[in-house]
């Protein structure tokens, strides 16, 4: 076969492959109520039929609607090959869908450049990445960190680690009694020593919509480049790296309706250019020689080893059913019920709400306590009445010990 | 719902409240912390040996009401017990909530600690229960 024949036979392959989940039309008119169409929706997740749950943990990973099941099981059933590696035409076609799903990640954060999207396990991965391979590297002993108290562990540990091995400081950003960072917080931690800031877009324990524009401004004011956590964030609003002028902006698929085990690392290219490979191998390389090794450009320089193809489809499969649904029409769904759900807990006077009082501040997440009984037992007894809720205190400890204090 | 209402049940939800074992042993033979960094629960075990036999025990701490109780009654249980006899008792507990021992004569030798039983069906909330047992185990290696 030649190449044009490769071409021909490939390519309306490789269109429906790039669009799998496409072939399953989406049929959603937003109906006048939102809650109806909260229904319609919920009829796309397969779980909601198996299960008889309520199902509130989506901060800690996400229930897949059917479209992104279908897509993973059509690549490996049509495109299942390992991508940049084979020059057979199957190959070709898992790249195709791969790479596509890279442009396709690049628009929808609006990123000028496709490159800048580099593929990670999680969130948690692509912090890492940063860590060891800017903040290792960039960091001296007069420097400081910046991040918020509200930081998941993924966000914290990987800096308290940078920070012990480069003698750099970590400082952290508190909050106020309104459960947010206030601008003399920001203005009084980020400072001329500030080299990096990590900060949460919204916090997983509290729900508050931290001010980034403001922190990526200040940070910018004095040389330093930030971090945005973006993984509580991008399930629920538009996010546009440019507009930000975020440096940085990392998240995982999960949680936002894609497979387990697949994340993004958003970076400048120019920031990217200049930063060390963090894992060495197999598709990261130029050219290797015994006693030293050229990497390859942007994005490769970052993924190496065989890449998690089945989680990148899903994930694009993900963003094109958020896209369909609409941010607007997930927010209008989400005040909906968010506003149900503080005021019927209000209610309540054994139950202890943190949440801050500015609404347009808040999220999702709402984060409540039973007065005299352990969250661990509350989960119990919601779980046996079919409820499924996190629990756990220790996923952000040093949030837990600021409602200690 | 019928399990739950097995697992918080009376004796239990007394034990989690306010046990009289939580308290500080005046001349403890050994202590020891037991951690369960996942849900944050934390209890220390103090024991008091008298030769061969655990003569007094207490325990201190923080955690869910499953946690606090399988301490307290465990304390119950193995009070005034050999080391030996304990050991038995630990395994047999820990077999229980694993679903290995079911035959009740057996359970009979954990007196109280068998209200625990339906923990086991409960996977969430099986190191809630061991954390003490677990705990103790390693004491007496020692």
């Amino acid at each position: 076969m030649n190449i044009e024949e490769i071409r021909k036979v490939a390519s309306p392959d490789v269109q429906v492959a790039s669009q799998p989940h496409e072939s399953r039309k989406l049929n959603l008119v937003a109906p006048e109520k939102s809650s109806d169409f909260s229904y319609a929706i919920k009829k796309d997740f397969p779980m909601f039929k198996n299960k008889n749950i309520t199902y509130l943990d989506s901060g800690a990973t996400t229930q897949k609607p059917i479209q992104v099941i279908n897509a993973i099981n059509e690549f490996y059933e049509k495109y299942n090959a390992n991508p940049h590696r084979g020059a057979y035409s199957l190959s070709v076609e898992a790249t195709n869908v791969y790479e596509e799903t890279r442009e396709k990640i690049a628009k929808f954060i609006n990123a000028k450049h496709k490159e800048e999207i580099i593929f990670s396990k999680n969130a948690t991965e692509s912090l890492n990445l940063l860590a060891y391979s800017y903040g290792m590297e960039y960091l001296n002993k007069n420097d400081e960190i910046v991040i918020s108290i509200m930081e998941h562990h993924s966000n914290l540990v990987p800096w308290q680690k940078v920070a012990k091995t480069t003698g750099a400081k970590l400082n952290y950003m508190y909050i106020n009694n309104e459960f947010e960072i206030s601008d003399e917080e920001i203005k009084n931690k980020i400072t001329d020593k500030t080299k990096i800031v990590g900060i949460t877009h919204v916090s997983n324990v509290l729900g508050t919509i931290n001010n980034i524009e403001k922190i990526i401004k200040q940070a910018h004011k004095v040389g330093a480049i930030v971090i945005v956590d973006a993984s509580q964030s991008i399930p629920h609003m538009k996010i546009d790296v440019q507009d930000l002028d975020v440096d940085f902006l990392v998240f995982s698929g999960h949680k936002m309706l894609a497979p387990l085990g697949i994340g993004v690392l958003y970076g400048k290219k120019e920031l990217l250019n200049k930063m060390t490979p963090f894992l060495m191998g197999g598709d990261m390389i130029e050219y290797v020689y015994e006693d030293k090794t050229t990497f390859a450009p942007l994005p490769n320089k970052f993924e190496a080893g065989t890449q998690n193809v089945e989680g990148v489809i899903g994930l694009g499969a993900a963003i094109h059913y958020i896209e369909h649904i609409g941010y607007d029409n997930i927010k209008k769904i989400e005040k909906e019920v968010v506003s149900y759900a503080t005021q019927e807990l209000k209610k309540l006077d054994y139950i202890e709400l943190y949440l801050t009082p500015n609404s347009k501040n808040h999220s999702g997440v709402i984060s409540f306590n039973i007065k005299g009984v352990h969250p661990h037992d509350v989960a119990s007894i919601l779980d046996a009445n079919g409820v499924c809720v996190r629990s756990r205190k220790s996923l952000c400890t040093t949030t837990y010990e600021v409602f200690r204090n | 719902m019928e399990d739950l209402t097995d697992v918080y049940n009376e004796l239990i939800m007394e034990h989690s409240m306010n046990s009289y074992n939580k308290k500080k042993l005046d001349n403890a033979t050994c202590s020891e912390i037991g951690h369960n960094p996942n849900c944050g629960d934390e209890i220390t075990l103090e024991i008091k040996l008298n030769g061969n036999t655990i003569e007094d025990m207490a325990f201190s701490g923080h955690g869910c009401a499953i946690s606090q109780s399988s301490t307290s009654i465990m304390i119950d249980t193995l009070k005034g017990k050999t080391i030996e006899e304990a050991k038995e008792i630990i395994k047999t507990f820990i077999g229980m909530i694993k679903r290995e021992i079911t035959d009740e004569e057996e359970l009979k030798k954990l007196e109280d600690a068998i209200a625990f039983k339906n923990v086991s069906n409960m996977p969430a909330r099986v190191k809630c229960a061991l954390l003490a047992w677990h705990t103790i185990e390693g004491m007496l290696e020692k």
